[in-house]
């Protein structure tokens, strides 16, 4: 993984500080061009890889860098998986069992067994989950994608229900099927390595908010600070600067220092912003990319 | 001491209920049982979670005997479930809106604290930091003598006509008012108490048959403010549901979503150093403690920790959010009901009580 990684928040209108803002954001990024440019102002700067959901959007992006080989040779995304509001609005209209029927191929045994109304055999729940995967992936079909994410919101529903099974059955399948890293973003960091170990997953990579003053570092800040140490993590920080509360030069000093802290991700939409991360990212992580 | 663990049950397993599920059986206090009608659920989650799965209430009930009882099934369900429940001696936090009956939600309110029982209600925004700020910043008398109140909610559930669920049913305590403008009235009657008088309400249909997708309303307060109440839950530029209240004061006025927390002050407040004359912003996330789990948003995890400290204390009553402010929030939603429903005014004209100070008669003041 580079030591830098470039998110996406930003170009859909998530802001954590601001609804204005993340308005502002929505209309500036509405036009994929817009979004282009600033990807392009990073991979300049020597940042090659985008950590991005599985947004509708995403997927005019990965057709303008597949198709721009020469522009865009080392480009390498980091899916993040599921894009949930896809989802919550078919589940909203078809209700679970109409929602899951509706994304699985027509006439297979799935849709058969999910068409029942009984109880699915074990391997019928691995099958479905294999093919949710796979047509997220679809969109990266050709392009570099090396890591794949489970995004934070899904993965800390299963942890919080004890549906650690999952886990399992997403890096498997990652593996096996994609030949890449499977990853886990969280709020919850320790108590998900801690399941992760239990279902045999070994040194995993999981992406969390690591940042001097503990925001959102859900399990206590000293927890996350001897799971690091620990060896046992391969750490994504993000919300490094938590959301802007930590003087940037500060927040990187910092986080250079921690051991098992293998990359940071973070999102801006200015060249302001980019070139002076990526200098300090340089300045206290060494020359990354 | 060492307590043992508080075996808490998550009834109905929907959007809410699935969350509440997550966060509750992850606490470290805390013995989690679930129950939830539907087959599926109950199947794929009782061969993969380690946790007891009911598909019977009544059953679950009997045999778990939980201390405490997390109700999310839909809002009809809610009045029957809670009895039950508190019969059985149990503590319980119900999903929001309370019942779709005020009465119920008055006898229930009533059989709780006779029974000194911990009994909440789930309006999370309580607990967002920026509106906790708004309720202090009120209690200050930060901005004066508040006089005009504009309460929203906008969001994107309906956004065509579609099948019907609970949610599109007013029988099962569905549409627009139940769901979304439940959460800045329940705000409202947090900083102003029961409205004296409604008036001016529309419920209308956008998309959905036979249910509100919007509302308005004109609530008024006795020795208080008048408010617009504005909710649309057919607005898809909304990523998702987005809560405002601002307020103008005679000394500034002051607004906040689950963001933030925006002060604009005429005249410095005493005790509020923290503010000074312009505009103040304070941010949610500068306001917020970290819970044991965060699933969604601090607010949720806080309300479910609140609840389950209150229970493991015997305060025997709940810290926030207890059935009786909900029932005040049924209560305004009936007038709602009933004034859009009969064109008329519903409850008596706000009564001002005099000025302590009477200002003094000058012939040239402005």
């Amino acid at each position: 993984m580079d030591k830098l990684l470039f998110g996406d928040n930003q170009f859909f209108g998530i802001n954590h500080m601001s609804e204005e803002k993340a308005r502002a954001q929505a209309m500036r990024f509405q036009k994929t061009d817009a979004i282009m440019d600033v990807l392009d102002t990073a991979y300049d700067a020597g940042i090659r890889t985008f950590m991005c959901t599985t947004h509708d959007r995403i997927a005019e992006i990965v057709t303008r860098v597949k198709a721009d080989p020469a522009r865009y040779g080392d480009f390498t995304f980091y899916p993040c998986m599921p894009y949930a509001h896809k989802y919550a609005n078919a589940v909203t209209d078809h209700g679970m069992v109409g929602a899951l029927r509706n994304f699985m191929p027509e006439d297979g045994f799935l849709a058969t067994a999910l068409a029942g109304g009984k109880a699915l055999a074990t391997r019928e729940v691995d099958g479905i989950a294999k093919v949710l995967i796979d047509m997220e992936m679809k969109m990266f079909a050709g392009a570099r994608a090396p890591v794949v994410f489970m995004q934070n919101v899904f993965a800390d529903l299963l942890l919080g229900m004890g549906f650690t099974r999952a886990f399992r059955i997403f890096h498997d399948h990652v593996v096996e099927k994609y030949g890449a890293q499977p990853a886990y973003i969280t709020m919850n960091m320790p108590m998900l390595l801690d399941a992760l170990e239990k279902e045999g997953i070994e040194r995993p990579i999981i992406c969390s908010n690591i940042n001097k003053l503990g925001f959102r570092m859900s399990g206590g800040f000293d927890a996350y600070l001897d799971a690091l140490k620990s060896g046992r993590v391969r750490a994504v920080a993000m919300s490094v600067y938590a959301s802007g509360a930590i003087p940037a030069d500060e927040a990187i000093h910092w986080i250079s220092e921690l051991p098992g802290v293998e990359s940071i991700v973070f999102g801006a939409s200015s060249a302001g912003n980019i070139h002076s991360t990526k200098a300090l990212v340089d300045k206290y992580m060494g020359v990354c990319a | 001491m060492t307590q043992e663990k508080l075996k808490l049950a998550v009834v109905g397993l929907g959007k809410m209920g699935l969350s509440h599920f997550a966060m509750v059986n992850a606490h470290p206090e805390v013995q989690a049982v679930a129950c939830d009608g539907s087959g599926f659920m109950v199947d794929v989650l009782s061969k993969n979670v380690g946790t007891p799965v009911y598909r019977d209430f009544d059953e679950m009930m009997d045999r778990e005997a939980p201390k405490a009882v997390v109700i999310a099934t839909p809002s009809r369900l809610h009045a029957p479930m809670v009895r039950r429940a508190l019969e059985a001696g149990a503590h319980v936090f119900c999903e929001k809106p309370f019942c779709l009956d005020w009465q119920d939600s008055d006898a229930l309110t009533a059989l709780a604290a006779e029974k000194g029982l911990v009994a909440q209600v789930g309006y999370h925004y309580r607990y967002v930091g920026a509106f906790l700020e708004m309720k202090r910043l009120i209690e200050a008398g930060a901005i004066g003598r508040i006089t005009h109140v504009l309460a929203e909610a906008y969001g994107p559930v309906v956004l065509r006509a579609k099948r019907q669920t609970w949610r599109t049913q007013k029988s099962e305590g569905g549409g627009c008012l139940y769901d979304y403008a439940a959460h800045p009235l329940n705000l409202l009657n947090w900083f102003f108490g029961a409205p004296a008088q409604v008036t001016g309400s529309v419920l209308d249909s956008v998309f959905s048959e036979g249910i509100d997708d919007e509302v308005f309303s004109t609530l008024r307060w006795n020795d208080g403010p008048t408010a617009q109440l504005s909710v649309n839950w057919s607005d898809e530029s909304h990523r998702k549901m987005s809560t405002k209240i601002s307020l103008i004061g005679t000394n500034g006025r002051l607004f906040a979503d689950r963001q933030e927390c925006q002060l604009y002050l005429r005249s410095p407040v005493e005790g509020l150093e923290d503010y000074e004359p312009g505009w103040t912003v304070k941010y949610t996330t500068e306001l917020t403690d970290d819970r044991w789990f965060y699933l969604r948003g601090e607010e949720y995890s806080a309300q479910l920790d609140e609840f389950i400290a209150a229970v493991r204390a015997g305060e025997g009553t709940s810290r926030e959010n207890g059935f009786g402010s909900a029932a005040e929030t049924d209560r305004t939603m009936a007038m709602i009901i009933e004034n859009a429903r009969t064109g008329q005014p519903v409850g008596a004209p706000p009564v001002m009580s005099k000025p302590e100070k009477t200002a003094r008669k000058r012939w040239f003041g402005r």
